[in-house]
């Protein structure tokens, strides 16, 4: 596939703007949910110390966190209505499994933090949390993987005539989304792992943090190359974006630049570098999704432009975008440093 | 169960359960302040104690209310592709403000819990009141897009599809201030009434600290007045029912026959299938009274429109009846309170007013959520009135009674391990003032 010269405006904008949600989502919630597998795989003589911290780096965030995820499917269902209710259709099993994780996830965090002052209880709902931090990315993946098969707008025109696997399982359940899905899992478990080394102080409890930070980095790169030799098959569209058109060369350097930088500050000990290079490996992967989709939002008929709403309602959201990003941009700052502040207290 | 009736009762599962945390969130955290402010202006230790555990409260139920919530915005598409579809674009403005709303609540929250050491007094207070403020605009911004569903503005329709929209004149619907109104009030009355019957009911199984007595009052403050507002509020929404939505007035009436000087029905069964209202007790022209105001008023019945357009009746009449009669209950109460403070008397001194706040504090979750019922039963078979069928906007996909099975068990699970950790936290307060009110979270920082 070539690079077709496409219209950008303000739809492309609100596409752009559900990516950039998104990208904070993974970063941050998706971080979050790494932290829950790293609560679920603690082992060795720190264990305790492991969750502990895990707990305690979670904190308050979580909410606010999760609001991302919130402003994405609000923004997708205000300007891409069409676009949205296919995926709620076609996605239906995949989705409601996510949100029954995350419901776990939430609530379980909670219990266990506020909750009950009995050790067992908090030990139950400290699983609860860990298995609902590990399934909840792969779904999130699978959904993503699904969505750039194609096979979802495939799905959507033939309900009614085709069985309920081929409309509503099918799409979702084959190799390429399952591969997407374990890849969100080992980037999510690896971003956690690099971002708690990064913020711990104590010196063996980074080590172990670090080590984890490796194991997943390598579960990353065999995740990538699996996903990326099941597209030949499942998803050409995907596979044409990210090998074949004229700015996916620079892209994929990038992204391989960013996951050796990550390994090798790892491998050395530059935390603050091994932190930016994996954010940065992670938004690179989810651009070139993004990229390599464009102009379609549910290939392979659904695109930013014959799903987008009328332009009144984006040019309302547009400036209440702007408002609420002049005010929330700061405040969600001070709450950071609020809870920094009280940390080191 | 056909699966049209399972997506609506996953729906309605899920927002009865998302609507008594998003109502405590919109009034726990006024009440949180008030405790706070009180304690700034007096500096007694116990309502610095009552702040604080409210908070504790707050964080807990806040996050359920955020979770479930969040679930609700993904079961508009995966049980209501059609109704998105259709009208993404007009309700998509307001759910964004509310977004914007509730990220704000949430963040402000966050600097509130972590920030009793860190921020002085004034900015903690000011954190606070954000909290309180934005959590009502949340509520405010949900109850346009429901307001739009039952009285729809702003759209131009051409063959069954919207063709044109006008987002703000969406938002602004002739029921938008009526039900937001509404809502709110109904928030810091079910809350605040509901607060005040657990401090009503340990002061009457022998605590006797001081720190129940201020709890009970500063709830009061919130709850009572609300309580007692209501009522007013309910005939401004009765009223534009009548004149907006007549089939739903007339089925939460029991009102099958067109009929001048109507009268008003307290109780009794609908029989659709007879078309009348059995075992009533009728007050001769109330209803014409109450729903415009005037003696002889032509009140419409069902049977003026058609049969398919029909709401069920005794489940919308019977909810109705409920949350008037519990609204009533709660007033009362509220007088009675407001009484017994005006003649300067302490109303934790008062055995039979705290059994009566004991007895009424669930009323107002209950009315609520059978208000609910009235609402969103009362609408159908219409889920955008007179535009769109609810059987027209859920999803195609069968077998939805998998997911409304499941989504019960979770909710009936999360139900049971809220309760069980708000009645610890409630015993906790029995004896003695405890030294150290901060959660285990803040205890590791």
């Amino acid at each position: 596939m070539t690079f077709v010269p496409a219209p950008l405006g303000l739809p492309e904008l609100f596409a752009g703007i559900i990516v950039v949600a998104l990208n904070v989502y993974v970063l941050t919630g998706g971080a979050d949910f790494g932290a829950g597998v790293w609560d679920l795989f603690a082992s060795g003589p720190r264990r305790n110390q492991q969750r502990d911290f895990i707990a305690h780096t979670i904190g308050p965030i979580w909410e606010a966190n999760h609001v991302w995820l919130v402003l994405v499917v609000v923004l997708t269902f205000t300007a891409f209505p069409a676009a949205f209710a296919t995926l709620g259709t076609v996605l239906h099993i995949p989705l409601a499994l996510m949100l029954v994780g995350i419901v776990l996830r939430g609530a379980a965090f909670v219990f266990r933090g506020y909750g009950s002052r009995s050790q067992e209880e908090r030990r139950n709902w400290g699983r609860i949390f860990a298995v609902a931090s590990t399934f909840t990315p792969l779904t999130l993946g699978v959904v993503i993987g699904a969505v750039s098969t194609g096979a979802v707008g495939v799905a959507q025109a033939q309900i009614g005539a085709a069985s309920f696997r081929s409309v509503f399982v099918a799409p979702w359940w084959s190799p390429f989304p399952v591969a997407v899905g374990v890849l969100a899992l080992a980037l999510f478990a690896m971003l956690a792992a690099v971002y708690l080394a990064y913020e711990t102080q104590d010196g063996p409890l980074r080590e172990d943090f670090r080590r984890r930070a490796l194991v997943a980095a390598v579960a990353v790169f065999v995740a990538a190359f699996g996903a990326l030799a099941v597209a030949h098959r499942d998803a050409p569209l995907m596979r044409a974006g990210l090998v074949g058109s004229a700015w996916a060369v620079p892209f994929q350097v990038a992204t391989g630049l960013s996951a050796i930088t990550a390994i090798g500050a790892l491998w050395w000990r530059r935390y603050t570098v091994a932190r930016l290079a994996a954010a940065a490996q992670l938004s690179l992967i989810l651009w070139g999704w993004a990229f390599a989709q464009f102009p379609y939002l549910v290939p392979s008929d659904l695109t930013i432009r014959n799903t987008v709403a009328p332009r009144i309602t984006l040019v309302i959201v547009a400036w209440a975008l702007a408002a609420g990003a002049v005010l929330l941009i700061p405040s969600l700052l001070y709450l950071r440093r609020t809870f920094a502040t009280q940390r080191t207290r | 169960m056909t699966d049209l009736l399972a997506a609506r009762s996953q729906m309605a599962i899920s927002l009865g359960f998302h609507i008594v945390f998003a109502e405590i969130g919109v009034a726990m955290p006024l009440m949180m302040v008030l405790a706070e402010w009180r304690w700034l202006r007096t500096r007694e230790a116990v309502y610095l104690e009552l702040a604080r555990r409210w908070a504790k409260g707050v964080a807990i139920l806040f996050a359920v209310g955020a979770v479930s919530g969040t679930v609700l915005s993904f079961e508009l598409g995966l049980l209501w592709p059609g109704f998105m579809r259709f009208a993404g674009p007009i309700v998509g403005v307001p759910f964004s403000l509310e977004g914007f709303a509730f990220f704000t609540e949430a963040i402000f929250l966050g600097v509130y819990l972590f920030g009793w050491e860190r921020l002085s007094p004034r900015a903690h207070l000011l954190a606070g009141i954000v909290v309180a403020v934005s959590g009502a605009a949340s509520a405010v911004f949900v109850l346009m897009v429901n307001a739009w569903m039952n009285t729809p503005t702003g759209v131009t329709m051409a063959a069954g599809r919207i063709v044109a929209v006008d987002p703000v004149a969406g938002m602004l619907s002739p029921a938008a201030f009526p039900q937001a109104l509404h809502m709110v009030l109904a928030s810091y009355a079910a809350t605040g009434l509901a607060v005040a019957g657990v401090h009503a009911w340990m002061l009457r199984h022998g605590a006797t600290r001081d720190f129940h007595r201020r709890a009970l009052i500063v709830a009061l403050w919130v709850g009572a007045p609300a309580a007692l507002l209501q009522p007013l509020s309910g005939d401004i929404s009765a009223r534009l029912v009548a004149s907006s939505q007549p089939a739903k007035l007339a089925a939460l009436e029991g009102q099958f026959l067109t009929q001048r000087g109507a009268p008003l029905r307290i109780g009794g069964w609908p029989d659709a299938q007879a078309a009348t209202t059995r075992y009533a007790l009728e007050i001769p022209h109330g209803l014409s009274l109450l729903a415009f105001h005037e003696w002889n008023a032509e009140v419409k019945g069902l049977t003026a429109f058609p049969r398919a357009d029909w709401p069920p009746v005794a489940p919308v009449h019977v909810s109705f009846q409920v949350m008037v009669a519990l609204g009533t209950a709660m007033a009362m109460v509220a007088l009675w309170a407001a009484w017994v403070a005006w003649r300067k008397r302490e109303i934790a001194e008062q055995p039979w007013l705290l059994l009566a706040l004991v007895l009424v504090a669930p009323f107002g979750f209950i009315a609520t959520e059978v208000g609910w019922m009235v609402t969103e039963v009362g609408r159908q078979p219409w889920v955008v009135q007179g535009l769109l069928r609810t059987s027209d906007a859920v999803t195609p996909m069968p077998g939805l009674i998998v997911p409304l099975t499941v989504f019960t068990l979770l909710y009936v699970v999360l139900g049971g391990v809220v309760v069980a950790v708000i009645g610890a936290m409630v015993r906790e307060t029995a004896g003695e003032p405890a030294g150290d009110v901060r959660g285990p979270l803040e205890v590791r920082a």
